[in-house]
């Protein structure tokens, strides 16, 4: 018998800390396949950032540096235009990277630095227990929304992916999800077109990707990964935002 | 004919694997697993009909699965 589908080199063989049916544990895997798919793993920085995937080190089989909530980008400009020859990564939340560290991602992505934010939105705070995000959805019930969220006071959730794409300094943004096998590809090709853009010195590359919270959300997993395509995908539009040649 | 090995200590019983099969092959046990969740299985007897596609690996977020295809002449 012969392997058609392997856990790749770049993810350590170890269980995760992630709740059932949560989709960090597919992003990471799909992140990791583009390192093996390019080679990069042994010259990869990870820039790890405060949330649920603050164990990135424990995950990847690459060196990380843990970043500041929201400084992840801020911390990866240093890291690359120190190290130029390193493949260097952001891993981040929406909670850190569309919240605390708006700030950090628009500038980063406005100088056009040469590393790839990969973004998780899954439309709350998840380690901290299930706050509004600014990703929130309109009418949703979170730990601070118990009402739902109200635009009128909280504004409206912000799509970065199409945030990022306005940047001059931008070379590529997506927003892609997971939730379907058709989905998964097309997340797993986005991720490796972000990379080239970094091997290849094309500039910064942003992808958004969708993803489940079944325990902030209060739903079963499968619950969660309809939510996905019901709820989130009708605002979160996927597509590709960006693409210098 | 494919062999598809779930990973049952790794597995944390989710069923997203099992919407993934386009031939519905995985289902789930009713024994607890060592973390305590009720984890996928794919029968034995399932081989034969399982194409090795895969989307039941794309889809699980625990990568608790490994799937493998026959090579050419290998028997079952
Ligand atoms: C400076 C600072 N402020 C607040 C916190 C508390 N905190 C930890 S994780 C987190 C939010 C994480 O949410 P998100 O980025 O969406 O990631 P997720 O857990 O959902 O993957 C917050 C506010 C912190 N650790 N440091
Ligand atoms: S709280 Fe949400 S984001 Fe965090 S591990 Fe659990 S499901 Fe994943
Ligand atoms: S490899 Fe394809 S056919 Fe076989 S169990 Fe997985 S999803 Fe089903
Ligand atoms: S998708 Fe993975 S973790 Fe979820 S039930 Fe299937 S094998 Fe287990």
């Amino acid at each position: 018998m012969q392997p058609v589908f392997q856990r790749p080199i770049s993810l350590k063989d170890v269980a995760t800390h992630f709740c059932p049916g949560c989709q960090h544990g597919l992003i990471h895997r799909l992140v990791a396949d583009a390192m093996d798919h390019f080679g990069v793993q042994p010259q990869t920085i990870g820039v790890a950032s405060v949330g649920c995937s603050v164990f990135l080190y424990e995950y990847f089989d690459i060196d990380v540096v843990e970043a500041p909530h929201g400084r992840a980008p801020a911390v990866a400009t240093g890291v690359k235009r120190a190290r130029p020859d390193n493949f260097v990564f952001t891993y981040q939340g929406d909670g850190d990277l569309a919240a605390i560290g708006t700030s950090e991602i628009i500038h980063a992505a406005n100088r056009g630095e040469l590393f790839t934010a990969i973004f998780v939105n899954n439309t709350t705070y998840g380690m901290t227990g299930g706050q509004m995000a600014p990703t929130s959805l309109p009418g949703q019930r979170t730990l601070t929304s118990p009402e739902g969220r109200d635009v009128t006071i909280d504004g409206y959730p912000m799509r970065m992916a199409e945030v990022i794409a306005a940047l001059d300094g931008a070379a590529y943004s997506v927003r892609v999800a997971v939730n379907s096998p058709k989905n998964i590809l097309a997340a797993a090709k986005a991720i490796k077109t972000a990379f080239s853009y970094q091997i290849e010195k094309k500039g910064f590359a942003f992808v958004e990707v969708l993803s489940a919270c079944p325990t902030n959300w209060g739903m079963s997993a499968v619950q969660a990964n309809e939510r996905v395509a019901k709820e989130m995908i009708p605002y979160f539009a996927l597509g590709t935002f960006k693409e210098k040649n | 004919m494919a062999k598809v090995v779930i990973d049952e200590a790794r597995c944390k019983g989710c069923a997203l694997c099992t919407l993934a099969c386009p031939k519905k092959l995985i289902r789930m046990s009713d024994k607890l697993n060592r973390q305590g969740f009720l984890p996928a299985v794919f029968p034995a007897e399932c081989s034969r009909d399982c194409t090795s596609c895969a989307l039941c690996a794309q889809m699980c977020p625990d990568v608790a699965i490994t799937v493998f295809r026959a090579e050419k002449g290998e028997k079952p």
